[in-house]
């Protein structure tokens, strides 16, 4: 196999550091390798180890002409978001930095008190996002905060993404405290009419001229081209172009991916997710069309207790195929060892119903929900949040998920339940894998040439039913 | 440019007029956050601290308007906008009762302006410019 040419994508995760090779000329994904992810010494240690097992797969005198990464290692892009009104400018903020690809760890409205500060400055974030107000409103709360921030002891670059009116005020504050403040346009700049794509893009101009160093990664850099994005936001646009496509290449039209993974479940929805029902009254923030949610609370290995408890209406916790009073001993292990994949029958079933759970919880939290009102002129529909009932699509990627037997019943857990009408699930949709667990891979793609993103994406992500079988 | 926040309050389904008065407000030149229909009390709070509004419009027509709109200064005092101009309209009580009656009670509860059922616009316009100091 010598002399051919391969096009390199690498995730350094959390705990793997993922190497996927592909061949330009067949749009084949030749081979996908991973190592653990060596951080805390150097980065290059890990990628070296899955570039060694890589070589055994391609074999050797092949030429690596593109080599793209996102990263989620070292904790990922740590967020602080501020903003006015905890569901107005507060989550409009936080939605933009996660649709970013962060990892939102603290979230803060109105005027900061000096114990807001402490915690801020505890966080250590590696970036903060001050917002706060509509364009020609509240003036007076962003001002306040960005003289708070601007006496903060901490390095990291400050986004303004508030009232327009005042940010030359507040970038020239921020400079004045020796903060570097980056401007992007209003995350809100009318009520409730969100703008999250500008502060997405300054996120990603941060990420790849600061974070990337701040986090000793650059030893990576002179292997790679570039570490473009923090890994979620790679997933993200995969998940934008699976469904849009782009001009000559169709995509499958809207939908969800589901991401399962050891410490946090994330769900991407590309869909416009206006009310099925024309007279539901619409309230609260205008999500956007490619919205992000992270569940920080439900792995199934890091944090598998809280999804463990998350069952226990049936107590004690079970699953078809596990021996009674076997759940928990299972369980137990998979906490204690995050690298520990199911050998057994008995594992794999409760491997399969952890994420399940974690699936459902996910899902529940980032769709939208309706609640009916009977007024003296009949019944009125009031829908919050995103109407995923139409889409017709719902896609499983992470490990716990491509590689179960039985992710076909864990990706039923997000869809709509008619014994839980209130929540806006998709309804009976295709259910898809990203069949190599390769999608972080076709998102960077979409960087250098969207077209074969495309295609690739929609030979890759397979209906279930297709897909290649990793079924342990 | 002054900002005022409209919207229908309570379980209050009635839209029409209210885009009426959005549609006079916008043009005589007021900048309008329409909150449109079934509006709660902690909605027009929160619409009027992050777009920093002049007044607040509250509209009700299905004869509910006394319940849904008690304690709703207080709302405002506690999120630091008490000096907030609140203006009320509509078919606000059910029942043939005197119109000054109702006015008073509305004033009493921390209204700086009410207005009955068929009020003409233009009116109420006028007020709200001489009372926010905009030359009409």
């Amino acid at each position: 196999m010598s002399g051919s040419e391969l096009w390199l994508f690498i995730d350094f995760g959390s705990t793997f550091t993922k190497v996927v090779a592909i061949d330009p000329a067949t749009e084949t994904v030749r081979a996908r390798v991973q190592a653990p992810t060596t951080v805390a010494t150097d980065i290059t240690e890990g990628l070296g180890a899955a570039l060694r097992l890589l070589e055994r797969e391609v074999g050797d005198g092949v030429a690596y002409t593109r080599k793209l990464a996102c990263s989620s290692a070292a904790g990922g892009l740590r967020m602080v978001t501020v903003g006015l009104v905890p569901d107005l400018t507060s989550e409009a903020a936080r939605l933009a930095a996660l649709g970013a690809g962060a990892k939102v760890v603290g979230t803060f409205s109105y005027k900061l008190p000096a114990s807001d500060l402490v915690r801020i400055r505890d966080l250590r974030p590696d970036l903060i996002l001050l917002a706060g107000g509509t364009d020609g409103g509240n003036e007076e709360v962003i001002l306040h905060n960005a003289r708070r921030l601007a006496e903060l002891d901490l390095a990291a670059p400050v986004i303004v993404a508030g009232n327009r009116v005042v940010a030359d005020e507040v970038v020239a504050i921020l400079r004045a405290g020796g903060k570097e403040p980056v401007v992007a346009d209003n995350v809100m700049p009318e009520f409730a009419q969100l703008s999250v794509e500008p502060v997405r893009e300054r996120i990603r101009e941060i990420f790849i001229s600061h974070i990337v160093k701040a986090k000793g990664l650059q030893a990576a850099e002179s292997f790679v081209e570039g570490i473009l994005m923090p890994t979620p936001n790679a997933v993200l646009n995969a998940a934008v172009l699976l469904a849009d496509g782009c001009p000559g290449e169709p995509g499958l039209g809207e939908l969800v991916v589901l991401d399962v993974g050891g410490a946090t479940t994330d769900v991407h929805s590309a869909a416009r997710g206006a009310p099925t029902d024309a007279d539901a009254v619409v309230k609260g923030l205008h999500e956007p069309y490619a919205k992000r949610t992270v569940e920080g609370d439900l792995g199934v290995r890091y944090n598998l207790r809280n999804v463990v408890e998350a069952m226990a209406g049936e107590a004690p916790p079970s699953a078809p195929g596990v021996a009674p009073g076997a759940f928990r001993a299972i369980a137990e292990r998979f906490s204690r060892d995050a690298t520990l994949t199911p050998e057994t029958a008995e594992e794999a079933a409760v491997d399969a119903a952890l994420a399940g759970v974690a699936v459902g919880q996910a899902m529940r939290r980032h769709a939208g929900s309706v609640e009916v009102f009977y007024s003296a002129q009949g019944p009125i529909s009031v829908v919050r949040g995103k109407d995923l009932r139409g889409v017709s699509l719902v896609l499983g990627t992470g490990g716990p998920l491509v590689f179960s037997p039985r992710r076909e019943a864990i990706l039923r857990q997000a869809c709509y339940d008619p014994a839980e009408r209130a929540s806006l699930r998709p309804v009976d949709p295709r259910l898809y894998i990203d069949s190599e667990y390769t999608m972080f891979a076709f998102g960077l793609l979409g960087e250098v040439d969207a077209k074969m993103a495309v295609r690739m994406l929609t030979r890759y992500c397979r209906p279930i039913e297709e897909g290649t079988s990793h079924g342990r | 440019m002054k900002t005022v926040v409209t919207g229908v309050i309570g379980a209050d389904c009635h839209i029409v007029g209210n885009r009426i008065l959005q549609m006079a407000l916008e043009e005589a030149g007021f900048k309008v956050v329409p909150l449109g229909i079934m509006v709660s009390q902690e909605e027009f709070v929160k619409a009027a601290v992050e777009t920093n509004a002049d007044a607040i419009l509250v509209s009700s027509l299905y004869g509910q308007g006394e319940l849904d709109c008690q304690g709703l200064r207080d709302k405002f005092e506690e999120a630091g906008l008490g000096r907030i101009h609140l203006v009320v309209g509509g078919n606000l009580v059910v029942g043939k009762q005197e119109w000054t009656d109702v006015e008073r009670r509305f004033l009493a509860m921390g209204f700086n302006r009410a207005y009955p059922p068929g009020v003409d616009l233009r009116r109420v316009i006028e007020d709200l410019c001489r009372d926010l100091g905009v030359p009409a």
